[in-house]
């Protein structure tokens, strides 16, 4: 018999008591390498253990992110944590339910298949055995590995997957509960650092006493070559020690940034790693060339709450808790960066602020942890500034995309070439793409890695969505991975997707009107993928497509569809827009294909969430450089898309049962900011093709026309 | 020096100094952290409490000018057990995904409906503007504080 393949969670992690165990409490603790960012995650996971363990929600706890009792699953990160450890998930449970069954049976001299559960008891016959999971757990052999040939439930069966359930974390949240911001044990130090401007710089003097003299209390500094921290027992001491640092502070040696460096364009002609994906050079000259480039500045994370870790070294152990993405890569991190063995080191999830990718979570926890190993028995809370939060985060990195579609003879693409600027979007610490902030102001920084970008097996990164959903002959990505951009720039919520969508979808417009057609019309005439036909269709009619009115009215309606990754989710959305000085979306209709959802209403919140976002993006956000980093450090000049500004957004799910299910937190963000573009472009007859759509860019455009 | 004031309806005494923030005052001297530090600089609202019935940035008011006056937070709105009806909307519109900006929205909420029991959609939108939320659950925090006003008034008539 061939082995089942399993998810690569499993693969890492067999064993069944890495994931599940049968409490005294008569309830089953689920463990997932995954953590809560907001999405809801946990709450989907434990859906989906209740339903194929046929128990109650409620007798369902989950255990999220501990490198002491959960498994290892990499990062939280690419819509993936349903896909991976929800598929792994429920091939335990299902491998545990048989077991149970097995053993019971045996009790009750019965054959297994005659027994049932309901609600985690055992009946037969329609009636209760006596016997239930607890009644048999100990008789369970949980150190066995997973094998994976139990039989799954079929969707069809389903009492809980696929029905919406209240976010199990949501209560406490709204009633002031903890997050690692918040956890404040007897006799914590509170610490704050003053940032190295950049990898190289030395510190040549620091005025002690004249920050201590600023801060006005008891404060102690400490110090490991250019990483400098504060540390008291008053939060507001430290915090002022490190804001007074900075005038007293000399730093050598620190890099400078140009002006043009903060703009996308400065990305072409730079050094870069050049390869070419797809079809060969075509042989013959382009008839009927269309180019069109489109660009994205340097954007933020900006996650609402500065990152923040809590570090204890107490008999040689160091317990971290943190909010990063992924607590066994954290734990391995910061022992390769103190020197210390990964066994000496506990990392412990609590929640923090949604992250959208790689924020500096996982940067503060190194901070703490440097700090609590020089301070030993003492518990540090470190927190970041919001100017360091904004100043020292990885930002989601420039691009700059140029297509070049030749067309045959009936308007339609024959040749297409997507050609990328960027620099690569994955700096997560550990497997050789980045670092932990702090390691490079050690007096012996790690060596400067080669920038790699995720690979296309994983959806790429600075290609990722490259590839047009519609039928093109012959198709080639040109990428330029830029070598050295002036900031450090790392995964942001759908990395590549959002530019290489926008510049795609701009591309079929401009066709369309090239061809005197209908946008979706023309659209729906070269997409024989049929998930994305069908959306495109049902989000026209809900958005009553046909009723749109002219160009350049002041009034516009945008449309785009992808699927993100072109493997996992599909979304299409068409965007209304009022356009005077600036741009308002007034309504945005969206709706998905994301095979079988496990929480619907879950699904909805990620998929408006990732409207939002990338409304603000497209529109508002631009990371403003200066001569030694960012200098756009406050949400005054950060802004972000207001209450006053959001639009009506109406976000469904259309039925993907069948398929299997796929992550919902990043598809809408590339079709939301491509059919806001395209919104634009008709609301004021010319196109605006640099992010973001700012006053400036649109009066520009309108002198042009 | 000792500062004296109503948190959420019982009288504190706080020994800090007078330049300290109510932020810092609430979290660290009263174990109160459901109010959030979110920037320091009045431009999120992660921060609001309610002053006298009035929103207040907590981040940047200094403590010494609530004595005397009475301070509601989060915490004085309801707990997971007895949600106060804003909460509950909340949770009925799964309004929410991080909840980082949710105490200090609550907050607002709060304000506006103590003033405006039935505020039109234009008021709801106008109290919430001086709120950030990242995670872009706007739609859901609006359905949900119009949802508790009309929970509120059918209870007040
Ligand atoms: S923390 Fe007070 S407004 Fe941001
Ligand atoms: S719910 Fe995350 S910032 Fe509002």
């Amino acid at each position: 018999m061939n082995a089942p393949t399993l998810p690569p969670s499993l693969i890492e992690n067999p064993r069944l008591d890495r994931w599940i165990r049968f409490e005294a409490d008569r309830t089953v603790r689920i463990a997932t390498g995954k953590v809560e960012i907001g999405q809801g995650v946990v709450t989907a996971l434990g859906q989906i253990a209740a339903d194929e363990l046929d128990l109650p929600l409620d007798k369902v706890a989950v255990l999220s992110g501990d490198t002491t009792a959960g498994p290892d699953e990499l990062y939280t990160s690419s819509s993936l944590s349903i896909q991976v450890s929800g598929s792994s998930v429920r091939l335990v449970c299902a491998e545990v339910r048989a077991k149970a069954l097995d053993r019971a049976a045996l009790r009750l001299n019965c054959n297994p298949a005659d027994l049932t559960v309901v609600d985690g008891v055992f009946h037969q016959n329609g009636a209760p055995t006596g016997q239930d999971y607890w009644s048999v757990a100990a008789e369970i052999d949980l150190t066995q590995n997973v094998t994976g040939s139990a039989a799954l439930k079929p969707a069809s069966r389903y009492k809980i997957v696929g029905h919406s359930t209240p976010r199990r974390d949501l209560p406490a949240k709204v009633s002031g509960a903890a997050y690692v911001h918040d956890t404040l044990p007897a006799g914590v130090l509170h610490a704050r650092t003053l940032r190295q401007p950049s990898r190289g710089a030395v510190l040549a003097s620091l005025d002690e006493s004249a920050i201590k003299r600023a801060a006005k209390g008891d404060v102690q500094i400490v110090r490991e070559a250019n990483f400098v921290a504060f540390v008291s027992p008053v939060e507001s001491v430290a915090h002022a020690a490190a804001v007074a640092a900075q005038q007293h502070a000399v730093w050598k040696n620190a890099k400078r940034i140009a002006p043009e460096e903060q703009e996308a364009a400065w990305l072409k002609g730079q050094p870069a790693d050049d390869r070419r994906l797809g079809a060969p050079e075509p042989t013959t000259p382009p008839k009927r060339l269309v180019q069109v480039t489109v660009s994205r500045p340097y954007v933020a994370h900006a996650s609402m709450a500065p990152s923040c870790a809590l570090a204890e070294y107490r008999d040689g152990h160091l317990t971290v808790h943190s909010h990063g993405q992924g607590m066994h890569l954290l734990r391995k991190n910061i022992a390769a960066a103190v020197k210390m063995p990964v066994e000496a080191i506990t990392a412990k999830h609590l929640h923090g602020a949604g992250c959208y990718g790689h924020n500096g979570a996982d940067d503060a926890a190194l901070d703490a942890a440097l700090i609590a190993l020089k301070l030993p028995g003492k518990t540090i809370r470190l927190m970041w500034r919001r100017e360091e939060e904004f100043g020292f985060e990885p930002v989601g990195p420039a691009m700059l995309v140029t297509l070049h579609v030749d067309l045959d003879d009936k308007g339609r693409p024959a040749d297409w070439t997507t050609e990328i600027w960027s620099a690569t979007h994955v700096q997560r610490p550990g497997s050789n793409s980045g670092f932990l902030l702090a390691t490079e102001a050690f007096a012996e920084p790690p060596p400067e890695l080669e920038p790699n970008d995720p690979a296309e097996a994983r959806g790429g990164g600075g290609t990722r969505n490259a590839v047009p959903i519609y039928d093109v002959p012959a198709h080639r990505i040109l990428h330029h991975l830029v070598l050295k951009p002036p900031v450090r720039t790392s995964a942001l919520r759908g990395l590549g997707a959002l530019p290489n969508v926008y510049a795609i979808e701009t591309m079929l417009d401009e066709l369309a009107a090239r061809a005197g057609e209908d946008p979706l019309a023309y659209r729906l005439s070269i997409l024989s993928e049929p998930r994305g036909r069908r959306l495109l269709e049902l989000v026209a009619e809900r958005a009553n497509w046909t009723a749109r009115g002219p160009a350049g009215t002041g009034k516009g309606m945008g449309l785009a569809v992808a699927r993100y990754k072109n493997s996992a989710a599909y979304a299409a959305v068409v965007a209304e827009v009022t356009v005077q000085e600036t741009v308002t979306v007034d309504r945005v209709w969206c709706v998905a294909d994301a095979g079988l959802v496990i929480n619907p209403d879950g699904a909805r919140n990620q998929l408006e969430g990732g409207i939002v976002q990338a409304i603000s993006w497209t529109l508002k956000e631009q990371v403003k450089l200066g001569e030694h980093g960012i200098v756009s450090l406050d949400w005054d000049s950060y802004p972000i898309l207001r209450f006053s500004e959001v639009p009506e957004i109406h976000a469904e799910l259309v039925d993907g049962a069948g398929h299997p299910a796929l992550g919902v937190g990043e598809c809408s963000v590339g079709p939301t900011a491509a059919a806001v573009g395209n919104a634009v472009a008709h609301a004021l007859g010319v196109r605006i093709n640099d992010m973001p759509l700012t006053r400036e860019r649109i009066m520009a455009a309108l002198l042009k026309s | 020096m000792t500062v004296a004031f109503t948190v959420n309806g019982a009288v504190q005494s706080v020994d800090a100094p007078e330049s300290a923030t109510l932020l810092e005052v609430l979290r660290n001297h009263l174990g109160l952290r459901g109010t959030r530090y979110g920037c320091g600089l009045e431009q999120c609202g992660c921060c609001m409490v309610l002053v006298d019935g009035e929103t207040s940035y907590a981040c940047t008011r200094e403590v010494g000018t609530v004595a005397g006056r009475a301070v509601t937070t989060i915490e004085g709105l309801g707990t997971v057990e007895a949600p106060h009806p804003l909460q509950r909307a909340f949770l009925d519109e799964q309004a929410g995904q991080c909840g980082y900006c949710l105490s200090g929205i609550l907050i607002s909420a709060k304000a506006l409906l103590d003033r405006t029991p039935d505020p039109s959609r234009a008021e709801v939108i106008a109290a919430l503007d001086k709120h950030l939320c990242r995670c872009g659950a706007h739609q859901r925090i609006i359905r949900a504080v119009e949802r508790a006003a009309a929970t509120l008034r059918g209870s007040a008539a």
